[in-house]
């Protein structure tokens, strides 16, 4: 006997938590860094709870939160309001959370992907704003007795929710929204964007349907995701997770489940068959926000340029591909390194420099860095060092090999790459005699190859021109050698 | 003249500018009395003797330099609901009975900056939770004019601090009635400024949206001086007002002229004290002698339903803010449990007394799911609409008068097993809270108390919002044809 196994919908939904690039704390005036701090040195009385003290608003929050509203597509309604979340937990220092509930700053909006070369918009439901929690640290003695530690740095930090439809269909695409989302946030400058480091966090909605049956499964979700890796991994395993079970005739419980990395597998943490009730309602200490419309548009003229603009800028304004474009806006600070290097060339001569500079960026550059675990703004190698080297380059100086050495020490030194060439002597050679010296002893040396290339094995040049770059420790201009080689080779048949 | 600890602030202010008497001898006396009146009242929580003499020093040296504002040197006692730097504050609660903050209230900070003398913390109702002052964890306080029957609440030790001649004047929080109310038992004078007026930085939250911080004190120009001194924007607080504070002593006028006083109608409600009644009804003539235009026939329809209104808006608020008690980071912290939840749950079960608990399940249940739009959404609309019956009101009338209470001041433990009888002791007052208005409750008579003690009874004024000015000149007319202030328990 055999069975049609049933074909299911996959549907995704994201909620990310990002963690504002504000100075001070949402509501009080500490400072809302806190990554190299010892535990509890950014507190007030009112991060920490304490009688009587009152919330006051980061303006510049809530500008971060409409910018990103904006660039998510949001309307932004002229009033938003924030609310109490009630819940006991020890890190919530005054057993509420002051978040948005009906009156969010930002409502509806999209955000495209690409994926397989498709585009696709997918839904935002809000984006808005709260603070964060103090942080929890279990501790074990060496005696066995377990305790927590609180460290309240963290409470009141800025935290932007960014709720996204349930639109996805698939890991991949969720991974594609997240990358995308980042990018944004980055652009903007109002997100470090860094999921190990916990201020861009993202929790999953997943449910599997029959496909083609309207109605929704029963949602599960996953928390306790760590890096991009993470969720792509704990996606896919809880897609396969829930097929499995459907397929047994089982059905799925609606609850919370942990990611573990380690073992590669979700596990329950708690059944969300009793929904909480966080009993929300208006914060009666602050007044609500007014967002008018002056504001909202001087919040608009001060947004930095997105990704999507800048994407059609660079292929319409440097020709280049849409590959190399991709790459290079992949963050604000690459795009604007590739742009200051573009601009030392002269007007004229900005095209073809610009796909000099792509090249450069997107292939030894990233490579190094990734080598390294930088990011461009952390290079000794400048926008100008590039420049320079490419004008090098461009004028005969120096050959692509050399190029690429010198490339190599500026990266590990930041010296300029005209006191690199002269100091090295790596200049190239172009007096055709001690060229024509060189190809000469290479001839007398590989008579089979050059005999190949007689033959009519073309190939059999590279060969010989890589041994002439050899005896000339790379410094012949390789375009010339492949010149006077061609010409040895028919002048002697 | 009155004995010194009997003076009124303003009178002691004159006295220290003529050098006649220190802020220090003013201070020693008012410890002398505390310590004699004091065991049997119990008006005063913590006492704080060394640093009262210090500010006291200090206020003579500033006296001396010439550098005195009217406050400058005269005692004060502060009701414990208002945090104070490094002096224990309690809120009158056994979950803050350890409890010192690191920051003292905006109110209080303006007042040290006024050079004022504190005298120590006043007793209350636990978070303010109470019209009598019984639900102090620490014991009641008793009414300096009947020693078998309460001052009033929640401010019940500041308003007996002030009332025995202990302090010349208190700070107190209104939250429904708070500072009035007990003003009202205690034959003195106490105002609720308009809500935002002064910034609740520092006040421990009881109903975020109702609170307010204000004067218990002697005499009318008194509260008005403490209102000049207190009121203000504070950009701690985003809920004060950044209006310009008006300068309220120069409304303080001797007669009534032109004045357009409304009465509601729904304020003399059947069941109320006939001697109260009477008192009230015959104050408000004698406004009519000092010049103003009376109009008896002002209704407030929605009135019935603020007291309902009150304790679903107050509970729920409430429920937030005392979520912070959890024995985590300050006050009592129970430890003996098996796990953290059960240290949490047992350090408010034995850190709150019964009425905290009560309004805090109250709270709860009316913010739950299901429940939230048939009450708290349903009180805030009811709250709009008795906002807008007093907008209506003012059209016509610069103030209304009323009752502050409908009774005098009632026997220890008399309606401690009756909560809602209780909660009545407020129906004429939390209308006023509902809608953000200034009141202020002024002594107009007393009764005869059933073992023939004389009880005191208060007129309450209202004014629209932020109009603090006619409300002082409607007071202060009244109590210069009077002498009522100048009548003194006999302790």
């Amino acid at each position: 006997m055999t069975t049609t196994a049933v074909q299911y919908e996959t549907i995704i939904g994201l909620e990310v938590h990002a963690q504002l690039l504000t100075r001070s704390k949402m509501f009080c005036p500490c400072a809302a860094s806190y990554v190299d701090s010892s535990p509890n040195t950014h507190v007030c009385p009112t991060c920490l709870g304490m009688p009587g003290v009152l919330p006051v608003i980061n303006k510049r929050a809530v500008e971060m939160t409409i910018m990103t509203g904006l660039a998510l597509n949001s309307e932004v309604p002229e009033r938003a309001k924030f609310d109490r979340k009630n819940y006991p937990y020890p890190d919530l220092m005054k057993g509420y959370q002051i978040s948005e509930f009906d009156q969010p700053l930002c409502t509806g909006g999209w955000l495209e992907i690409e994926l397989d070369g498709q585009r696709r918009r997918l839904g935002i439901t809000r984006v808005h704003l709260e603070e964060d929690t103090a942080k929890l640290i279990h501790v074990k003695s060496p005696t066995g007795e377990t305790y927590s530690l609180i460290d309240v740095n963290r409470s009141g930090v800025p935290l932007m929710e960014v709720v996204g439809e349930p639109d996805m269909h698939s890991p991949d695409e969720a991974r594609a929204y997240l990358v995308k989302l980042r990018q944004i946030l980055r652009y903007l400058d109002v997100c470090a964007g860094n999921m190990e480091e916990g201020n861009f966090r993202c929790d999953a909605n997943v449910s599997l349907r029959p496909m083609g049956a309207s109605e929704l499964g029963s949602k599960v979700e996953v928390k306790n995701m760590n890096s991009f890796r993470s969720v792509y991994r704990a996606l896919n395993h809880e897609v396969e997770r829930q097929r499995e079970i459907l397929d047994n005739g089982g059905r799925i419980p609606q609850e919370t489940r942990g990611w573990v990395d380690d073992q590669g597998v979700t596990v329950s943490q708690r059944s969300k068959e009793y929904a909480n009730d966080y009993r929300y309602f208006p914060e009666p200490d602050l007044p609500p926000i007014v967002v008018d419309r002056e504001w909202l548009e001087k919040i608009r003229a001060k947004m930095p340029e997105l990704p999507g603009t800048k994407r059609a800028r660079f292929l319409s304004e440097y020709g280049l591909s849409e590959y190399d474009v991709s790459l290079l806006i992949e963050t604000p600070a690459k795009a604007d390194y590739f742009e200051a290097a573009v601009a030392l060339a002269p007007e004229a001569k900005r095209q073809k420099r610009a796909k000099a500079a792509a090249n450069w960026i997107n292939g030894e550059l990233a490579g190094l860095l990734n080598a390294h675990n930088i990011v461009v703004s952390e290079a000794k190698i400048t926008p100008k060092g590039l420049s320079q080297l490419i004008d090098l380059q461009e004028d005969g100086t120096i050959s692509g090999k050399t190029a690429k050495d010198v490339f190599q020490e500026m990266f590990e030194t930041g010296r300029d790459p005209e006191q690199i060439v002269e100091g090295a002597g790596l200049v190239q050679i172009t007096a055709s005699d001690e060229i024509a010296a060189a190809v000469e002893r290479v001839l007398e040396n590989n008579a089979k190859a050059a005999d190949d290339y007689r033959g009519g094995k073309e190939e059999a040049i590279k060969f010989l021109v890589g041994q002439v770059m050899r005896e000339t420790r790379g410094r012949a201009n390789p375009e010339m050698v492949n010149q006077m080689l061609k010409g040895k080779l028919s002048d002697n048949p | 003249m009155d004995p010194l600890h009997y003076l009124a602030a303003h009178e002691a202010a004159d006295l220290l500018a003529r050098r006649e008497v220190s802020s220090v001898e003013l201070t020693r006396a008012a410890f002398d009395r505390v310590r004699a009146l004091d065991d049997s009242l119990h008006a005063f929580l913590t006492l704080t003797e060394e640093e009262a003499l210090a500010q006291a020093e200090a206020a003579d040296e500033r006296i001396a330099r010439g550098d005195a504002g009217p406050l400058t040197g005269i005692p004060v006692a502060i009701k414990d609901v208002l945090c104070t730097k490094g002096v224990r504050t309690t809120c009158g609660s056994r979950i803050l009975e350890s409890f010192i903050p690191p920051y003292d209230a905006f109110a209080v900070q303006r007042l040290k900056e006024a050079g004022c003398v504190m005298l120590g913390k006043a007793n209350m109702d636990e978070f303010a939770m109470g019209s009598s002052g019984e639900n102090s964890a620490f014991g009641p306080t008793l009414n300096p004019w009947d020693k078998e029957r309460v001052p009033g609440g929640s401010s019940s030790g500041s308003a007996a601090a002030v009332s025995a001649g202990m302090a010349f004047y208190a700070l107190g929080s209104d939250t429904g009635g708070s500072i009035r109310q007990p003003a009202s038992h205690s034959g003195i004078v106490g105002l609720k400024p308009t809500y935002g007026r002064v910034s609740r930085y520092g006040l421990i939250a009881f109903g975020s949206s109702l609170d307010q911080i204000g004067p218990l004190t002697r005499s009318v120009r008194d509260a008005a001086l403490v209102f000049q001194a207190v009121a203000g924007h504070d950009e701690r607080d985003s809920t004060s007002a950044t209006l310009d504070v008006p300068t309220v002593t120069e409304a303080l006028a001797p007669d009534l002229k032109g004045m357009r006083i409304g009465v509601p109608k729904e304020y003399f409600v059947e069941g109320m004290d006939e001697q109260v009644r009477q008192t009230v009804r015959a104050a408000i003539d004698q406004m009519a002698g000092l010049g103003a235009e009376i109009d008896w026939e002002v209704s407030l329809p929605s009135t019935d339903h603020a007291l309902a209104v009150y304790y679903i808006i107050a509970p729920s608020e409430a429920s937030a803010n005392l979520a912070r008690y959890d024995g985590v980071k300050y006050g009592y912290s129970y430890n003996e449990g098996a796990s953290m939840w059960e240290n949490m749950e047992k350090t408010r079960e034995f850190g709150f007394g019964d009425e905290v608990k009560r309004r805090i399940m109250l709270g709860t249940y009316a913010l739950s799911a299901g429940y939230y739009d048939a009450y708290y959404l349903k009180a805030q609309k009811v709250r709009t609409l008795i906002r807008r019956e007093f907008d209506a009101a003012f059209q016509d009338h610069d103030v209304l008068v009323a009752p502050v209470s409908p009774t005098t001041a009632f026997r220890l433990g008399e309606k401690t097993d009756d909560p809602l009888q209780m909660y009545l002791s407020d129906v004429f007052t939390i209308p006023v809270n509902i809608a953000g208005l200034p009141g202020i409750s002024i002594p107009c008579g007393f009764s005869r108390g059933d073992n023939g003690s004389r009880l005191p009874i208060g007129l309450q004024i209202i004014a629209k919002p932020f109009d603090e000015p006619s409300l002082f000149r409607a007071a202060y007319a009244y109590e210069q044809a009077n002498d009522w202030h100048k009548q003194h328990p006999e302790l």
